[in-house]
């Protein structure tokens, strides 16, 4: 009974109309979401369907064929690509947008910037009192992201492990201490009710309860606050690109809606979710 | 009702019922193959799990998988130790446990023996809408409600900890606890109680001395699915034991049971990767675990129906 | 016997039984705390606008049509399934399975399904459907996950139903000629379809609530329209729950006092239908 009704649904499945799959990253999900929603008021014949929940998964989809775009917070790795040619696929990059990660705390810490190094310190459990910072005699609550988002490797690489600094150190790691939480929503609030808490979320999640920090490259840099400005003119030290793959150049309908995304009307969009635009 | 029409002459007759019969048996070996259904998807579940799981013992020993505390699956090389998220599911266990059995036996121990009829009518419904609650609404609620509370009433850094995980997992646990406790004390017979009467016991004494030794296995068995579901959750633990990879020493400490280890893993996971492999390795003795749980819970349920069997 | 003796015994009872009446109040305060809690906090959100809209601007406006659609597809998907095998497997288990060391295994292979973590359930959906059978993140990989998880319940509850019919009723029936199966169709399935029902219902209700399955199998954050197929993506109240409060910069308390509000409704709506069926059943039964 049960086959004979699979089988009438396998055989009346498959929809007409143009569609887009975007999968990936919950970081660009709020972006790629705002843009579909423009898209589709232009193209109603075209559909689109946004999933998170990370950007490993969305490298996957696109490996496996059952992503046309995977959004991406972080850049697809060696052992991806190869996993990716191996079953006919070729990664094409696109950049989209760039997020600055902004770095706060509770508006009541005394502590108004930090150095690369202090904060890869912090997020290593080298440094546990907010006192050894120039803040209070209370202990670092230090919050991050978990393995699901892409932001988790991009700060542990360029923060903690402080990428293309002289103190670069591939062999550190997040320390045992540090709350990995599912959700940049849940880390904020966390921030938010907690005096003594610190979290990276991306710029677009930054509200008035939270305090950004002016981060420092060296010891003896001007420290920078995150802004839409900092990150376009290179000055915030921690901004990374928020990336489209799709398998070869785009085309057709999956060429015109980046095309969308890219135009100066797509931008103003990112502005509006709160990412920073490309130029 | 027992046949659409009836025969008019003797071979029409013979050649309907050999058609009812042929009929009969298509349907009977449909029955027959739904019955092995769960056998099949147990089976499947178990084959699937070793499958994706077991290859990660490859690249990680086993001794090392289950007591290292190195879990750094997006680094190169990856490590993967679980000892953390053990620590931590024994943690939000014992705290859901600890909380609910105590609670959920007097309870039932209350609406079995002592509760009038309009209290339990009030009561019971109560506890149902406790059993139907998401555990995405709980864990809601535990973020938004509980952990603010737990985080001043003991002058925590984060009120994201074992502990308020294990609040909320003895809520979700207490509605399986309470019903199974109620169906065993309901199942000693009321001759035992006249007895204890008849000697001169008060009620209490009776409950104390008879009714709970008597439902003792029936209480042992809630006691032992309760638990089974607090180390099974996923999502209440997820959104709020604290996700911490440091080995809990506290019920205080932010905290990553094995169910949150896996769903904060899976979306990053590179099908097929190493990452991937370790997860349903977790995912694999999770199983074995909740399982041994279950299978206890439910031999001790028999003895209690045989013990009482008329 | 003393008075002093007596009363002392009577004290002793009187503060037990007060403990247990506090142990019962610890219980049913939470219950009523939360749903009021959600109530309140989430009625401002509730709007016709919030129940019949598509969410836009990543769900901080608009409504949350499509995950209440998608909720009741996957409702609809896992009992289409979960109810003809269950009911199924609960008659073989009843009428036609011997009590041999293969039945025996049938049972153990119920309880076992009934105790799997959910999540376990959703790698087990992510390996099998999406992946082996190739049919994607899709409303038919979640509703047969969510079937399998269903199949303990469905099948226990209508094991139960069908033995409670009495044997008397079989044994009539089988004294004026009917066969076995005969008398299953027309006169133990009707007289154990309250029970049944009632198992399906409970089932919906959890297969509505549930969010690690759907999450490791793949529910989608914004889709543009409502389902067309099985085949495609879909939205589901628990996951939007999971990723409003959790994934979108900005998202207003009220959304997701909002979201929790209509999934508490949905679930619970479901638990008291199954509760009045099972309450109504008598009747029911004999106006057959």
């Amino acid at each position: 009974m049960v086959v004979v009704l699979v089988v009438t649904i396998i055989a009346l499945g498959g929809g007409g109309g143009s569609s887009i799959n975007i999968i990936g990253s919950n970081t660009v999900t709020p972006l790629s979401s705002v843009w579909a929603e423009e898209f589709m008021k232009t193209h109603p014949d075209v559909s689109i369907a946004v999933s998170g929940p990370g950007s490993g998964v969305g490298i996957a989809a696109l490996i496996n064929g059952t992503a046309d775009i995977c959004q991406a917070s972080r850049k697809i790795k060696q052992s991806e690509i190869d996993q990716a040619e191996v079953n006919g696929v070729e990664p094409y990059e696109i950049q989209v947008a760039t997020d600055a990660l902004s770095v706060v705390v509770h508006p009541s810490n005394p502590v108004s910037e930090l150095t690369i190094a202090q904060l890869s310190a912090i997020y290593t459990g080298q440094i546990t009192n907010w006192n050894e910072v120039g803040g209070n005699d209370v202990e670092i609550v230090a919050i991050a992201r978990d393995t699901n988002s892409g932001t988790h490797v991009f700060f542990k690489e360029h923060v903690v492990q402080m990428k293309g600094l002289t103190t670069e150190d591939k062999s550190l790691e997040y320390g045992g201490d540090v709350l990995m939480l599912p959700s940049t929503e849940e880390g904020v609030s966390q921030v938010a009710s907690n005096p003594n808490a610190i979290f990276y979320p991306g710029l677009g999640y930054v509200t008035e309860e939270v305090k950004p920090l002016a981060i420092k490259q060296m010891a003896d840099s001007t420290g920078v606050l995150p802004s839409v400005q900092t990150a376009l003119d290179g000055t915030y030290p921690i901004a990374r690109p928020l990336l489209f793959y799709t398998d070869g150049e785009p085309s057709d309908v999956i060429k015109d809606f980046i095309d969308y995304c890219l135009s100066s009307e797509g931008q103003d969009k990112v502005i509006e979710v709160g990412y920073v635009p490309l130029e | 009702m027992l046949g659409k029409t009836s025969p008019t002459t003797a071979e029409s007759g013979e050649a309907l019922r050999r058609r009812w019969r042929l009929g009969e048996k298509l349907i009977e070996s449909w029955i027959f193959l739904a019955g092995i259904l769960t056998i099949v998807v147990l089976l499947g579940i178990i084959a699937l799990l070793l499958k994706e799981g077991l290859p990660a013992f490859w690249y990680t020993s086993p001794w090392e998988f289950l007591f290292g505390t190195k879990w750094y699956p997006v680094s190169e090389p990856p490590t993967f130790g679980i000892t953390s998220f053990f620590v931590a599911t024994l943690w939000v266990t014992l705290v859901a446990t600890a909380i609910s059995v105590p609670i959920g036996v007097a309870c039932a121990a209350y609406l079995a023996e002592v509760a009038p009829a309009k209290v339990r009518e009030t009561v019971k419904p109560i506890i149902e809408i406790l059993a139907g609650i998401p555990s995405v609404v709980m864990g809601f609620i535990g973020l938004m409600l509980l952990s603010p509370l737990v985080q001043s009433a003991f002058n925590l850094n984060t009120g994201l900890c074992g502990l308020t995980a294990g609040i909320m997992l003895s809520l979700m646990s207490l509605p399986i606890i309470i019903s199974v406790s109620e169906d065993a004390l309901r199942a000693v017979p009321d001759d035992f109680r006249e007895a204890s009467y008849a000697l001169g016991a008060t009620k209490w004494e009776t409950i104390r001395h008879v009714c709970i030794p008597g439902a003792l296995s029936g209480i042992t068995a809630a006691v032992m699915l309760g638990v089974g579901r607090a180390i099974g959750e996923t999502m209440t633990v997820l959104m709020i034991a604290g996700g911490a990879l440091a080995v809990p020493v506290s019920p205080t400490d932010p905290m990553m049971p094995m169910t949150a280890a896996i769903a904060s893993g899976i979306g990053n996971a590179v099908r097929g990767g190493l990452q991937y492999q370790a997860l349903f390795a977790i995912g694999l003795i999770l199983f074995v675990i909740t399982l041994a749980v279950n299978l206890i819970a439910d031999r001790v349920l028999e003895r209690q129906k045989r013990k009482f069997a008329r | 016997m003393r008075a002093g003796a007596v009363s002392k015994r009577q004290l002793s009872q009187r503060s037990a039984f007060s403990l247990l009446i506090v142990a019962t109040i610890i219980v049913a305060l939470p219950v009523l705390a939360i749903v009021i809690q959600i109530i309140v906090n989430g009625a401002d959100a509730i709007s016709l606008e919030f129940l019949t809209e598509s969410p836009s601007q990543a769900g901080k406006a608009g409504g949350i049509l499509p995950a209440i659609v998608g909720t009741f597809y996957l409702m609809l998907g896992t009992i289409l399934v979960a109810l003809p095998l269950g009911v199924m497997a609960g008659i073989y288990l009843t009428e036609y399975a011997r009590d041999n060391r293969f039945t025996r295994a049938i049972n153990l292979a119920i309880v076992n399904l009934a105790g799997v973590p959910s999540i376990v359930y959703g790698l087990f959906g992510l390996g099998v459907f999406v992946l082996l059978f190739h049919f994607g993140m899709s409303l038919l990989s979640a509703s047969l996950t969510l079937a399998c998880q269903a199949l303990a319940m469905t099948v226990t509850t209508s094991r139960e139903a069908i033995l409670a019919v009495p044997r008397e009723y079989r044994e009539g029936s089988l004294a004026v000629g009917a066969t076995r199966w005969q008398t299953i169709r027309h006169l133990v399935l009707p007289q154990a379809s309250p029970g049944i029902i009632t198992g399906a219902v409970l089932a919906m209700s959890r297969a509505a609530g549930e969010t690690a399955p759907i999450l490791v199998v793949g529910a989608a954050f914004l889709l543009p329209g409502l389902p067309q197929s099985p085949f495609d993506q879909f939205m589901a109240l628990p996951y939007h729950l999971y990723t409003v409060a959790a994934h979108v910069p900005g998202m207003p308390k009220s959304t997701m006092w909002g979201v929790a509000l209509v999934l508490l409704v949905v679930v619970l709506s479901f638990n008291v239908l199954a509760t009045i069926i099972r309450l109504r059943a008598r009747q029911w039964r004999y106006s057959l």
